[in-house]
């Protein structure tokens, strides 16, 4: 089934737990001006040459070398979390990232919300034919780097090409696992009245960043998208406020919006938020006003929001604040009782209003 | 931000509506109607109406473009767009509005149509120029604001003689659709709506100028107001309104004074009056025909004219019987009076026009103010 299903990586010899190359190699992926084409996702030996040359050097790690069709590895007792994610974002490359790094992010972040410690992880890319080398040999290393810097490793994936127009560049999935340390349960549906929510900094940076490289919008900011693996912040929160954490949630396609209203309706509460204690860059909300649209429905790739016991919600917030992805966190409301489960939002002008679901979609291929 | 941030100054606001409270004659009740879909927005975004007193109250009108469409020309337009040569431009606003059927734009690029949702004519244009082997036909809809940038294509696609670049006109006009809500007659459904004055529009004044208010202004004894988007803007407006009011005059206003003249950008105004004549009538949603209150492009346009091009006729469809946009349109029911309001229709799964735009008045009440339907709960 090997060649079917393509799955790397590919049983090769290994000489001191490093990648060696290939026995027998006609000559190098001409990287910087070659292109994937259909051979690549043949199952021969241009696929392995693709898997070889960028993948595995990539990722290097012990697991992956070991070069079976599966990453074997030993599990501690106590409760594992898994988690996929599909990345199809459009451009590839925006401030602050490529899809390459937001892969491991988003993938890593959504573990990492059950307050788990991320592990492993497995990624699976779709590469259209025609697709350059030079780029995909960036985002492979891109992704290869933010794992690194993450902690965790990609121990086990797999490629396929589809015809020219039949994608769009590269869409990657990762799925990631992770260990939750004990006596911890986080879930949707465990905010009560009277819990505070803390939100771990500005909202709608990687939005407006994604959307300011766009073909028909291009604008001009110097706006960064937040990206980043937030496991760092969420240990340092389960030390602190342990079992008085009820819900985390990552606040990405929808934004905090979304998360607020996703929480409100499984956990049966509502929510009251302050609209001046949401922290937004200015850039971010004159980009905003500009495209007609409200930060609190774009996506973010690098923030946190968390319902905590009232209690513990100060040490929580002072903690995050001295934790360099959590410096902007901000107290910026509560849960309340509601039958019907609105998040209700006091604006910065005195008035109230609600913080609706999103209808439709606000930012298409944000992620 | 600047020039932002200072007229959301929530301070400012109460202090306003302080004086408003003040100011209102407690044994009379004010009923004023803002215009545009802009403002019913913005009073619902920023909770204007939780700052005014009881006696104090907003209806919102029929200037949404988007709401105002009528469904034989949404029909039109997926006519248009099912043809296999032609690539259909919209502002992304329109990709869900109803037409008939159950059929909308969104379905109809799901089902092979080349839709592309743009921000501006001129990716309109972008486009004609770089698919010269597509009829790239422009979705042209909106008041006076969205008629100069549509003059601007029709000026750009003449100067580099692109054969392949058509407008589908759907303009109209703000102050024929006031003189209709005035002017209506006593209806069966429910009777005129009573209007003390009006919030007038803020971007299509920047165009018109403030002088197409006087005539409606001094006919139906009705005081105007020209007031920006920005929620202060708005609450100031309602306090200029009331003492008009309270002194019994009927004047036309600027409170928008930062952007708007009397006599507004005569270019704009000259470029319009270039390319586009007057329709004998126009179908309004929720209106009806409207006599002299839409606009088509001028003969020596007809090359640019998608409606030549491809022999439109439009085809006049009716509203589900149930849905209520028109009377809301014409400020006859609040949002929440409809029967498919919040059940068969949300911004989800709309039936009716006035939920799809964010600055439809249902779209509004249901994202930002329905929790107003019963009392707010307590903290």
């Amino acid at each position: 089934m090997r060649g079917a299903l393509d799955l790397w990586p590919l049983p090769r010899p290994r000489s001191g737990g490093r990648l060696s190359p290939p026995r027998r190699r006609v000559r190098r992926l001409d990287i910087r001006n070659g292109r994937v084409d259909l051979s690549h996702g043949a199952g021969g030996r241009a696929s392995a040459q693709l898997i070889d040359e960028i993948f595995l050097d990539a990722f290097d790690n012990p697991l992956l070398a070991r070069g079976d069709d599966q990453a074997a590895f030993d599990v501690q007792a106590g409760r594992m979390v898994m988690s996929t994610d599909g990345y199809v974002i459009s451009p590839l490359f925006f401030p602050g990232g490529d899809i390459g790094s937001l892969a491991v992010h988003g993938t890593v972040n959504d573990v990492a919300m059950s307050g788990a410690r991320p592990l492993h992880l497995a990624a699976s890319y779709i590469i259209e034919e025609g697709f350059a080398l030079a780029d995909l040999h960036r985002i492979a290393h891109s992704m290869g780097r933010a794992a690194r810097e993450a902690g965790v490793a990609i121990v086990t994936g797999d490629t396929k090409v589809v015809e020219r127009g039949k994608g769009d560049g590269v869409f990657i999935t990762t799925t990631g696992i992770g260990i939750v340390p004990s006596g911890l349960d986080l879930s949707a549906d465990r905010a009560t009245s009277g819990d505070r929510v803390i939100l771990s900094g500005c909202v709608g940076d990687h939005g407006v960043a994604v959307m300011s490289k766009r073909a028909n919008l291009g604008f001009e900011t110097e706006l960064l998208s937040d990206s980043a693996a937030l496991h760092g912040l969420v240990a340092e929160m389960v030390r602190v406020a342990g079992a008085s954490l009820r819900v985390m949630r990552d606040p990405t396609r929808g934004g905090l919006a979304a998360a607020l209203n996703e929480i409100a309706q499984r956990s049966g509460v509502g929510f009251l938020i302050d609209e001046s204690a949401i922290p937004v860059r200015p850039e971010v909300a004159a980009a905003c006003e500009l495209l007609g649209l409200d930060p609190l429905y774009v996506a973010n790739e690098g923030k946190l929001v968390a319902i905590v016991a009232p209690d513990a919600a100060d040490t929580l917030l002072v903690a995050m604040r001295a934790h360099p992805l959590g410096r902007g966190a901000a107290l910026i409301g509560q849960a309340i009782a509601d039958e019907q489960c609105f998040v209700q939002m006091t604006t910065s002008f005195g008035g109230g209003r609600i913080v609706d679901w999103l209808a439709g979609e606000q930012l298409p291929r944000i992620c | 931000m600047k020039h932002i941030d200072e007229y959301r100054d929530g301070t400012l606001a109460r202090s306003i509506a302080a004086t408003i409270a003040r100011e209102a004659a407690c044994d009379r009740h004010y009923q004023f109607m803002e215009f545009c879909g802009g403002h019913t927005h913005a009073i619902s975004r920023y909770g204007i109406e939780d700052l005014l007193p009881g006696n104090v109250q907003m209806v919102h009108g029929p200037g949404c473009p988007v709401c105002v469409l009528p469904i034989g020309r949404i029909d039109d337009a997926i006519k248009l767009a099912m043809r296999p040569e032609v690539t259909l431009c919209t502002y992304a606003d329109l990709m869900r509005v109803p037409a008939s059927a159950g059929a909308n734009l969104l379905k109809a690029k799901a089902a092979g149509a080349d839709i592309r949702m743009v921000y501006s004519t001129l990716d309109a244009i972008r486009i004609a120029e770089t698919e010269p082997h597509r009829e790239v036909v422009f979705f042209a809809i909106g008041f006076e604001t969205t008629t100069p940038p549509t003059a601007v294509a029709i000026r750009l696609a003449r100067k580099k003689r692109l054969r392949n670049f058509t407008v589908f006109c759907n303009h109209v006009l703000t102050p024929p659709a006031i003189r209709a809500i005035l002017d209506a007659p006593v209806l069966p459904e429910g009777g005129q709506v009573r209007v003390d004055g009006f919030i007038g529009p803020a971007h299509v004044s920047t165009i018109t100028g403030t002088t197409p208010y006087l005539s409606l202004a001094a006919e139906f004894a009705k005081p105007v107001v020209v007031a920006g988007f920005e929620p202060l803007d708005v609450v100031q407006a309602i306090l200029m309104l009331l003492r008009q009011v309270n002194e019994g005059r009927h004047d036309v206003e600027n409170q928008y004074i930062r952007f708007v003249t009397t006599a507004g950008n005569v270019i704009a105004q000259r470029e319009m009056a270039e390319m586009f004549e007057l329709r004998e009538s126009f179908e309004w949603r929720g209106l009806g025909e409207l006599p002299m209150s839409a606009l088509r492009l001028r003969d020596a346009y007809a090359d640019l004219d998608a409606e030549r091009r491809f022999a439109v006729e439009t085809v006049p469809a009716a509203d589900n019987p149930a849905c209520e946009c028109g009377t809301i349109l014409r400020g006859l029911k609040k949002p929440a009076e409809c029967k498919l309001f919040g059940t068969l229709c949300t911004p989800e799964t709309p039936m009716g026009s006035c939920m799809v735009s964010p600055e439809g008045a249902c779209a509004a009440h249901w994202t930002y103010g329905r929790f107003r339907a019963r009392d707010r709960v307590a903290v």
